[in-house]
């Protein structure tokens, strides 16, 4: 078995069942060091997820992404696991989804909102649910539902619309 | 600042009467919070810590029942005190370990904690006894609404609550339900169980030491996803998760007294023998024979309040010893220390 990264002999070798799909990741001993796997420790899947989005070869000489905000780098990021602050997720989006997918299996907040978000955060909230309740009715094909439902997103997304021009709360 | 030797004279709150508290010792819900713009703990200069321990300072002091909050500094404590903070629950390894700006918010009975400058700028906790994650999340949810009122919090519509660890993000939610296994334990059926359990997506723990090795048969069940369903979703998930295990712990011991009677007399009988008697004793020796004592009394075999018991968990701990003599001892020190405490506990059972 070949490693994900170059042609050398695999050591290293991660399976995570996501969704019910197998996930497996190759590695060679070189590039196991690299992604920060410390071979004689356990490891954690969350921590190979978030090494391995993003582009796919990690070369050195790669340009190196740096959170405008908090000016933590990539490299630091992946190496503990650990984002800077909360724009570190805008910073990282690309490689943050994937890892944000495969760890939960969802990548929508559908709880709590704070009070202070304003009525665009709890409209988004809203044609969130009602889309996953539409997903659903699609899948055990209810389709009356379905478009029950579909209209129902229109009309928030309608109701959205005409504050995006001014409010942007 | 208030004295840590005032939570020596009590309990928790949570180590009260509770439903099913036979297999089930308490329920716990986690929220980790951010502020919003603000670098995570981790990162962060002392001055940015320091930033943050002193706006939720100033939002407790808003809070109606801010005077009923303790709080402390992890700067200001001895490292005995920090242990014993750890040892009763209320803050983690991790916050003990924190320089400057770290610190803790306790109520009076313990039932909720607020560690600043952990992980995250907020991890909130509540514990409630025996199996209720619905009222410990609901009391969760009220203290969260309150420091909301003064603090803005990193949030986005798409990924929720923004936390330093993605596997937080989205609710940032942890609940979890502290169980007493001895009879899954015993049958050689806790691997199994704990093989179950993780498959579908929930984290099974020993409380003291890993695996089916976990000292005192204590385990910890907890949601490890985050993200994509509502809070009260989540918990009923482990909740129902939880009443399964729960099943098979009483049928464990159901089999255990139909098939091995006399077996079970014989290891709750020796574990009593022991401890009322030895004169020396290590943590991890008196966590698994109270762990036999504690079926013991759940199969009405000893006439012992079962809280008591598991009070006496906390209380044979290292700093827990050291605080009550208000002494530095060593570790065969607290061995002697620790049998005593047992013995006089089992003196008039």
């Amino acid at each position: 078995m070949k490693c994900d990264l170059c042609e050398k002999e695999a050591v290293v070798h991660l399976t995570q069942v996501v969704n019910g799909e197998m996930k497996e990741i190759h590695l060679c001993e070189e590039h196991a060091v690299s992604q920060g796997i410390d071979l004689n420790s356990p490891i954690s899947i969350t921590d190979i997820l978030m090494g391995l989005n993003g582009p796919q070869k990690n070369l050195a000489g790669e340009l190196s992404l740096v959170c405008p905000k908090c000016g933590i780098a990539r490299e630091e990021f992946r190496k503990t696991g650990r984002l800077g602050c909360p724009d570190c997720y805008k910073t990282f989006m690309a490689e943050l989804t994937m890892a944000i997918k495969a760890m939960h299996q969802s990548g929508q907040h559908l709880g709590k909102i704070p009070a202070r978000e304003g009525t665009q955060t709890r409209i988004k909230s809203k044609i969130a649910h009602l889309q996953q309740e539409l997903d659903a009715a699609i899948a055990r094909e209810d389709f009356e539902k379905a478009v029950m439902l579909r209209d129902q997103i229109k009309l928030c997304r309608e109701e959205r619309a005409p504050d995006e021009k001014g409010d942007k709360s | 600042m208030t004295t840590l030797a005032g939570l020596l004279q009590r309990h928790g709150g949570w180590l009260e009467a509770g439903p099913e508290e036979g297999p089930v010792i308490s329920s716990r819900v986690r929220l980790a919070r951010n502020l919003r713009d603000t670098t995570f703990p981790g990162w962060a200069s002392k001055k940015i810590r320091n930033r943050v321990w002193n706006d939720v300072s100033l939002a407790f002091e808003q809070m109606p029942d801010n005077g009923k909050f303790l709080r402390w500094r992890m700067d200001e404590l001895t490292s005995l005190d920090r242990d014993l903070l750890f040892e009763r629950h209320l803050i983690s390894r991790e916050l003990a370990e924190q320089p400057s700006g770290s610190g803790v918010f306790v109520n009076e009975d313990e039932c909720r904690a607020v560690m600043v400058n952990e992980e995250d700028h907020i991890r909130l906790q509540s514990l409630q006894p025996g199996i209720n994650l619905q009222k410990a999340w609901a009391v969760a949810d009220e203290l969260d609404n309150e420091l909301e009122k003064n603090l803005s919090y990193a949030f986005s519509s798409k990924l929720g609550y923004l936390t330093a660890c993605p596997s937080n993000v989205g609710t940032g939610l942890r609940a979890s339900v502290m169980l007493h296994l001895p009879g899954l334990v015993l049958t050689q059926e806790i691997k199994p169980v704990i093989n179950a359990v993780s498959k579908i997506g929930l984290a099974v723990r020993g409380l003291w030491g890993e695996g089916s090795e976990a000292s005192g048969h204590m385990f910890q069940i907890s949601n490890q996803i985050t993200l994509g369903r509502t809070e009260l979703e989540m918990i009923a998930n482990i909740e129902q998760i939880v009443q399964e295990v729960i099943e098979h712990e009483k049928n464990a011991r159901l089999r255990l007294m139909e098939k091995q009677e006399i077996r079970v007399h014989d290891h709750v009988g020796r574990a009593y023998g022991i401890l009322a008697n030895a004169a020396l004793i290590s943590t991890g020796e008196a966590l698994d024979l109270l762990s036999a004592l504690r079926m013991g009394v759940d199969l009405g075999l000893l006439p012992i309040v079962r809280r008591e018991i598991d009070r006496l968990f906390i209380r044979i701990q290292p700093a827990h010893l050291q605080k009550k003599g208000n002494v530095s001892l060593s570790p065969e020190e607290r061995d002697i220390r620790r049998a005593q405490l047992i013995r006089n506990f089992l003196k008039d059972k």
